[in-house]
C-alpha cells in the first residue's frame, strides 16, 4: 500500500517538476520579440469577431482591429505571425472555426512566394502558441524542416532544453502569467524610420508559386466556402519584401478563377494617405502605428460595403469589451511615445523585432 | 535510426509491449524483422550486404558441420576396417574440406569488409559512391568468428537460417558492438522471455547511464574536440594536450554510453550481452588496458587471429630457425612479436581505413613489445623501491597509461599522420600553457556553462566508475530504499532531458565507433 502510494506521488510529482521546468525554459517572448505571443493570445480572447485577419507581418503590424471598431464597428482579430506560411495560415483558419465563424477572413498573400518549409525559429513563433489539436499537428507537418522532430513541438522541453543557461528574469517573471502584448492580434509600434530606397526588385529564376503555397491557398479557398465565409486576399502596402507584378498576376487570375476579392494596396498608398517618409517604422516593411491606422481605416471601409458588416459599436456589452480594449491601446501608444522621448527608441518593445520580418 | 534519436526510443518503446504480447516462440522472429527493419534506415541497399554475410555464412557453416558429421558416421561405421593412419589421413582429408569452405566465406566476408572499406580511396569506388555500411566491421567480426568456432567444432552450426540471421543482425549491437559470441548470445537471444520487472529495470539503468554519457558529456565536447583537430595551424602545444584530454573523455564516453544502450536495450528484451569495457583507463599499463576497453574486439582477435598464428605451423618453423639463429632468448619471442604485429596491423586497419589508424595499431604494438621487454627491468625496479602497492604509484602509472593512450589516440582524430606528429611535435615546441586561461579555452566552442556541466557530469562518470571497483552499481542501487533509488533516477533523467547536448543548436552525432 505505501509503495504503491509513493509511486502514485513520485509520478505526480515527477510530472509537475517537468511541466514546471518545461514552463520555465520555454521563451516568454515578453522583452524581445513579442511575434512569439501573438498566436497564443487569441485563446484569451473573446470569440465574437465579424473579420479574421489570417497572414505574416503584413497583417500584425499593419491592420489594427481597434481602429476597425472604432470607426466602422467591426470586430475583427489577427491570426498572424512571423513569416506565417501559406499552410500555417490554413491551419489557423481551420483552427478558428472550432471556436468562431467570422463572417470574412481576410488572407495577406505575401507567403505565397514561400513553397518550402523556412526556418525553425520562425516555425516556433507560430507553432509553439497553438494549442494541441489536429490543427496544429496538420501545421506541424506541412512546416517542419529537415531537421527538425514532431516530438519537440509536443513536449518544447525537448527544443528549449538548452535555455538552461540562458535564462533570465524574465522568465521567472512570466512563469504562470504573461502579460498582453497585442491589441487583437496588432503589434503597435509608434517609432519611425523612413523609406530610403524604393526597392527594385532583383530578377529571379521563375516567378512561379510553389506548388505547396497554390495546395494550402486552394484548401483555404475551398474551406472558405464549404463554411460559407467570404474570403478576401490582399497584399498590404509593405514596400518590402518586393512584390512582383508576375506574383500579383497570379494572384489575380486565381481571385477571378475562385470569385474571391483580391487587392493589392500598394499602388494605392498615396489614396490611402501613406506617407513612406513617416508611416513606417523600419524602412518600408511594416507600417508603424500611423501607417497602420490608414490603412485600416481603408480597408474598413472596403469591408463594411463589400461585406455589408454591421456596425457595432451599439452592442452594449460589445462596446464595454472593447472600450477595455481602447484603453489598453491607448495606454501602450503613450508608453511607447513616453519611451521613445525618453531613450530615443522603444526599450521595452524588442528592437530585434525589426529584424523579424 | 541512430540509438540517440527520437525514432529509436519510440522503436524501442513500440517493441517492448509488443515482444511480450505476442506468443514467446515468436519472439526471436520479432526481433529478426525488428533488426532488419532497423538496419533498413540505415539504407535499404545495406541488406545486401548483411545478407550476403549471413546466407554464405549459414550455408559454408552448414557444409562443415556436415563434413563432420560424414566424418563420424565414417569412421564409426568403419571402426574396425581402418588402420590408425587411414582413420588420420581420413580426417586430415575432411579437415581440407572444411577448412576450403572456411576459407572460401572468410574471403568473401573480409573481401566485401576490406573493398568497401578502401574503395572509397579509389576514384571507381568514390564515383560509385561506395561507403562501409553501418556495423558492417562488427557483423562480419561476428559471423566469422562464428564461422571459425564451426570449424573449429566449438559448438554445432545453427541450421535455422532465421535464427542465424538475428545472431548476427541482432539489432543493439549492430551498430557499435558488443561483438559476440555464438554459443554465448543464443541461450538468452532466441529463449522464451516473461516480462521480468527486475530486468527491466536494469535495462533502463543502463540505457539512462549511455544517454547520460553520449548527450551530457560526449557530444557536449564534440565542438572543442573537433574545434582543435580541424584547426592544427591555430591550436598547438598546450591546445593539443587539451584536445587529447577532451578527445579521451569524449571517445569514453561516447563509446561506453553507446554500448551501455546497447546492452540495456537487449536487456529489455531478456537478452544478455557481453560487457565491453572494464573501467580501461584506471589500467597501469597498455597492455592492461587493452584487456579493459573494448573487450570483445581484444577477445576476438585474440582468439581468432593471436593464438591462430602463434601456433601455426608456419610460425613454428620461424621459431626454429630463430632459435637456432638467433638463441633460445630471443628466438622464443619471434613468434610473439610477428603474431602482435599482425594483430595490431589489423586492429588499425580494422578502426579506420587510412595511414593514421595503421601507425595507430602499430605504435600500440611498438609500445606493448616494449613495455614486456622492459619487464624485467621493471621487476627490478619495483623490487629496489617497494613502490608497487603505494597509492601515489599506482595513481602515476594510471595516470601515465592515461596520457600514454591518449597520445596514440590523437591519430584517430586528426587528418593525417605527419599532421598528427606535427601536433605531438608541438606539445614540446609551442608553450602556450597561459593562453590556455587568457581565453583560449572559451574560443574552443564551449562556455562557462558547458565546462561546469562538463566537470560535475565528469566527476558523477568517475564516481560511478570507483563505487563500481566494489561491485555492480546497479545492484546497490538496487539495495537502496525506492524515495533514493527512484530520485537517482529521475535526477539523471533530468540530467540528459535538460543538459544533454541535442537538438537544434547541436551537431548531430552519430556514436564514433559506429563508423570503424
Amino acid at each position: 500500500m505505501i509503495k504503491t502510494l509513493f509511486r502514485i506521488v513520485s509520478i505526480v510529482l515527477s510530472v509537475f517538476i517537468l511541466i514546471f521546468l518545461q514552463n520555465l525554459l520555454k521563451p516568454k517572448y515578453m522583452t524581445s520579440i513579442h511575434e512569439g505571443n501573438l498566436v497564443e493570445e487569441y485563446y484569451k480572447s473573446s470569440k465574437d469577431h465579424d473579420v479574421i485577419f489570417i497572414g505574416d507581418c503584413e497583417v500584425f503590424s499593419n491592420v489594427s482591429p481597434i481602429t476597425l471598431w472604432e470607426k466602422y464597428g467591426i470586430t475583427s482579430y489577427i491570426r498572424g505571425s512571423a513569416q506565417q506560411l501559406v499552410w500555417q495560415s490554413y491551419y489557423l483558419f481551420e483552427e478558428t472555426l472550432k471556436y468562431e465563424k467570422p463572417d470574412v477572413v481576410v488572407f495577406n498573400v505575401l507567403a505565397m512566394k514561400y513553397g518550402e518549409p523556412q526556418n525553425e525559429a520562425y516555425n516556433r513563433l507560430t507553432l509553439d502558441g497553438m494549442k494541441m489539436s489536429m490543427s496544429k499537428i496538420g501545421a506541424i507537418k506541412a512546416s517542419m524542416t529537415e531537421d527538425e522532430n514532431m516530438i519537440t513541438y509536443f513536449f518544447p522541453i525537448l527544443r528549449y532544453h538548452s535555455r538552461w543557461s540562458e535564462l533570465t528574469w524574465e522568465d521567472f517573471r512570466y512563469l504562470f502569467k504573461k502579460d498582453k502584448v497585442s491589441h487583437n492580434g496588432y503589434l503597435m509600434r509608434v517609432d519611425t524610420k523612413p523609406v530610403k530606397v524604393v526597392p527594385e526588385g532583383r530578377k529571379l529564376p521563375s516567378y512561379e508559386f510553389g506548388e505547396k503555397a497554390w495546395h494550402y491557398l486552394e484548401k483555404m479557398t475551398q474551406l472558405a466556402k464549404d463554411n460559407n465565409i467570404e474570403l478576401m486576399l490582399i497584399k498590404s502596402p509593405s514596400i518590402y519584401p518586393y512584390w512582383y507584378d508576375e506574383w500579383d498576376e497570379q494572384i489575380k487570375q486565381f481571385a477571378e478563377e475562385n470569385g474571391l476579392t483580391y487587392i493589392n494596396f500598394l499602388p494605392l498608398a498615396e489614396e490611402m494617405g501613406i506617407d513612406y517618409s513617416k508611416d513606417t517604422y523600419d524602412g518600408g516593411l511594416h507600417m508603424n502605428l500611423s501607417g497602420a491606422e490608414k490603412f485600416t481605416a481603408y480597408l474598413g471601409e472596403i469591408l463594411k460595403e463589400k461585406y455589408a458588416l454591421e456596425d457595432r459599436r451599439n452592442d452594449e456589452k460589445l462596446a464595454a469589451e472593447w472600450q477595455g480594449k481602447i484603453a489598453f491601446y491607448e495606454w501602450m501608444k503613450e508608453h511607447q511615445q513616453m519611451e521613445l522621448q525618453k531613450y530615443g527608441y522603444l526599450k521595452s518593445y524588442g528592437a530585434a523585432a525589426q529584424t523579424i520580418e | 535510426m541512430h540509438f540517440a534519436s527520437y525514432s529509436f526510443i519510440l522503436y524501442i518503446l513500440v517493441l517492448v509491449p509488443l515482444y511480450y504480447l505476442i506468443p514467446k516462440k515468436l519472439q526471436w522472429m520479432l526481433l529478426l524483422v525488428a533488426s532488419y527493419v532497423f538496419y533498413s534506415f540505415a539504407g535499404a541497399g545495406y541488406l545486401t550486404y548483411i545478407l550476403v554475410s549471413t546466407i554464405s555464412t549459414w550455408f559454408a557453416a552448414i557444409k562443415i558441420d556436415k563434413l563432420k558429421q560424414v566424418q563420424e558416421d565414417y569412421l564409426n561405421r568403419m571402426k574396425k576396417e581402418l588402420s590408425r593412419a587411414e582413420r588420420k589421413e581420413y580426417r586430415e582429408g575432411i579437415k581440407a574440406k572444411q577448412r576450403t569452405w572456411m576459407l572460401l566465406c572468410l574471403i568473401l566476408n573480409f573481401g566485401i569488409l576490406a573493398f568497401l572499406k578502401y574503395a572509397g580511396h579509389f576514384q571507381f569506388g568514390a564515383r560509385l559512391g561506395l561507403i562501409l555500411p553501418l556495423g558492417m566491421s562488427f557483423y562480419t567480426f561476428q559471423s566469422m568468428g562464428y564461422l571459425i568456432d564451426i570449424y573449429r567444432g566449438t559448438y554445432d552450426a545453427e541450421r535455422n537460417l532465421g535464427k542465424l540471421a538475428l545472431f548476427i543482425s541482432f539489432f543493439p549491437q549492430l551498430v557499435q558492438g558488443p561483438i559476440s559470441r555464438f554459443n554465448q548470445l543464443k541461450e538468452t537471444l532466441f529463449a522464451q522471455h516473461s516480462y521480468d520487472a527486475q530486468q527491466m529495470t536494469y535495462g533502463m539503468q543502463r540505457i539512462l547511464w549511455g544517454f547520460f554519457k553520449k548527450l551530457v558529456v560526449a557530444d557536449r565536447l564534440l565542438p572543442a574536440v573537433k574545434t582543435i583537430v580541424t584547426n592544427p595551424g591555430e591550436y598547438q602545444g598546450a591546445f593539443v594536450l587539451v584536445g587529447m584530454f577532451f578527445y579521451a573523455i569524449q571517445l569514453y564516453a561516447d563509446f561506453t554510453g553507446g554500448i551501455d544502450i546497447a546492452i540495456g536495450v537487449a536487456r529489455l528484451f531478456g537478452v544478455h550481452l557481453n560487457e565491453n569495457f572494464n573501467r580501461p583507463y584506471f589500467s597501469k599499463s597498455i597492455t592492461e588496458y587493452w584487456r579493459r576497453w573494448h573487450i570483445t574486439l581484444g577477445a576476438w582477435f585474440r582468439d581468432y587471429m593471436f593464438y591462430p598464428i602463434s601456433v601455426s605451423k608456419t610460425m613454428m618453423s620461424i621459431t626454429r630457425k630463430a632459435r637456432k639463429y638467433l638463441g633460445d632468448a630471443v628466438g622464443k619471442r619471434v613468434p610473439i612479436y610477428i603474431a602482435s604485429i599482425i594483430v595490431w596491423f589489423t586492429t588499425g586497419v580494422w578502426h579506420g581505413s587510412t595511414w593514421n589508424f595503421v601507425v595507430w595499431g602499430l605504435l600500440n604494438c611498438l609500445v606493448i613489445l616494449v613495455s614486456q621487454e622492459c619487464e624485467p627491468l621493471y621487476e627490478r625496479f619495483h623490487n629496489k623501491f617497494d613502490l608497487k602497492g603505494r597509492f601515489w604509484y599506482r595513481l602515476f602509472q594510471v595516470g601515465r597509461t592515461f596520457w600514454l593512450m591518449s597520445f596514440l589516440r590523437t591519430l584517430d582524430v586528426y587528418t593525417g599522420v605527419g599532421t598528427t606528429f606535427r601536433m605531438y611535435a608541438s606539445v614540446f615546441t609551442v608553450w602556450n600553457l597561459p593562453e590556455l586561461f587568457q581565453g583560449g579555452l572559451m574560443q574552443l566552442g564551449l562556455t562557462i556553462a558547458d565546462y561546469v556541466v562538463l566537470i560535475f557530469a565528469v566527476g558523477l562518470m568517475l564516481f560511478v566508475s570507483l563505487k563500481s571497483r566494489a561491485g555492480s552499481i546497479s545492484m546497490s542501487l538496487n539495495a537502496k530504499p525506492m524515495p533514493v533509488r527512484y530520485a537517482a533516477y529521475f535526477l539523471v533523467f533530468i540530467a540528459v532531458l535538460v543538459f544533454g547536448a541535442y537538438g537544434v543548436g547541436y551537431d548531430a552525432s552519430q556514436f564514433i565507433y559506429s563508423q570503424f
